[in-house]
């Protein structure tokens, strides 16, 4: 590993505050505060608007200072990507043991604040899912399987269910299909991704599956857990759970990750440039999530 | 390095940013632990 640019940045000058937001990954956020928030507003209990605001704050700063720990370890890796190089650390703009104060921090922090004002199931998810993505994904498996999307996956699976711990103090077969389809959503939603930037992970050394397995095999593997994801998600109609506005949602636009699946095991294309079934798919995905989430409060609400 | 060179000028800039930033958070940290003791006080009845 050559990290010796790494480990001695130049160190003339304090990094500016702008960098450690960036450090917070703020894009990847809207997701996460986004899917957290539903988790929240699906739950039967109400929190006040107060409780509720700092909850949320709770999830995006613990979600940041996951990222913020990420990128400490990550540095190296970072350095090797072409869509990571300009991050702080790796450019060279913030010395590595600011970021991983900054992390450490601002995750204590979050948890700590949860506890407080919430209940302190939702600040041990919380702290659970930060240790997740740091300790077991970041540090342990994303660089030993190309199963590490999927492990991933799971990390950024927890918002919904600690917005649903901190307003019911308890964890339920609902919030627990959201984690589920969250979990399932993440490998079709990278691994599509991984498709077409494939290059650039070969690079960087990481075992992404495209890389390890073949483009074959990789889309294969988008179609089982695009199936295995539309399941989780209809699941909760028959079971009771929510109503029929979520149950004809869930099941359409599942029908329609289903098909672009196909059309992209059916893509015979090796250059990132006849990639077009993936990169629908990967648009398609965003658009999915955001939806099917939005679908879970919407039926709630008017149910109410 | 004299006290107006660039250099210091330039750390002296950054530092002052930050600790802009660090008191807006901190104020923000107030204002919002205000508002989480007067919800709890509702929610308990105390």
């Amino acid at each position: 590993m050559n990290s010796t640019a790494i480990d001695s940045p130049p160190r003339t000058l304090p990094a500016d505050w702008r960098d450690f937001v960036a450090l917070t990954k703020p894009r990847v956020m809207v997701l996460v505060v986004f899917t957290g928030i539903c988790g929240m507003l699906a739950a039967p209990a109400t929190l006040p608007p107060a409780l509720a605001f700092t909850a949320i704050l709770c999830i995006t700063l613990g979600a940041g200072a996951a990222a913020a720990l990420n990128q400490w370890y990550e540095a190296d890796l970072d350095a090797l990507m072409k869509r990571t190089a300009g991050r702080p650390l790796p450019a060279g703009r913030m010395d590595r043991d600011s970021a991983l104060h900054f992390g450490v921090g601002l995750g204590v922090f979050s948890v700590l604040l949860m506890e407080l004002a919430t209940n302190w199931i939702a600040a041990a998810i919380l702290a659970v899912s930060i240790l997740f993505y740091v300790v077991i994904y970041t540090v342990w498996l994303k660089r030993r399987t190309p199963q590490n999307i999927v492990i991933g996956g799971a990390a950024g699976a927890f918002p919904p269910l600690i917005g649903w711990a901190a307003a019911t103090g308890t964890v339920d077969p609902l919030p627990l299909l959201l984690f589920a389809l969250i979990f399932l959503w993440t490998p079709p939603h990278f691994w599509a991704l991984s498709l077409f930037v494939r290059s650039d992970y070969a690079k960087a050394g990481v075992p992404m599956l495209p890389v390890v397995a073949g483009l074959k095999a990789t889309r294969r593997q988008i179609l089982i857990y695009t199936l295995l994801m539309s399941a989780s998600a209809i699941a909760p109609w028959p079971l009771g759970l929510t109503g029929a506005i979520y149950g004809a949602t869930a099941t359409a636009l599942s029908a329609i990750f289903v098909v672009l699946a196909l059309a992209t095991l059916a893509n015979p294309a090796t250059e990132p440039r006849d990639m077009k079934p993936e990169k629908r798919l990967f648009g398609f995905s965003v658009l999915y999530l955001f939806a099917v989430f939005g679908a879970v409060v919407v039926d709630k609400w008017l149910i109410a | 390095m004299s006290a107006n060179d660039p250099h210091t000028e330039e750390v002296r800039r950054r530092q002052r940013a930050r600790a802009k930033v660090m008191g807006l958070a901190l104020a923000a940290f107030v204002v919002l632990v205000f508002f989480v003791t007067i919800a709890k006080m509702k929610l308990y009845g105390a």
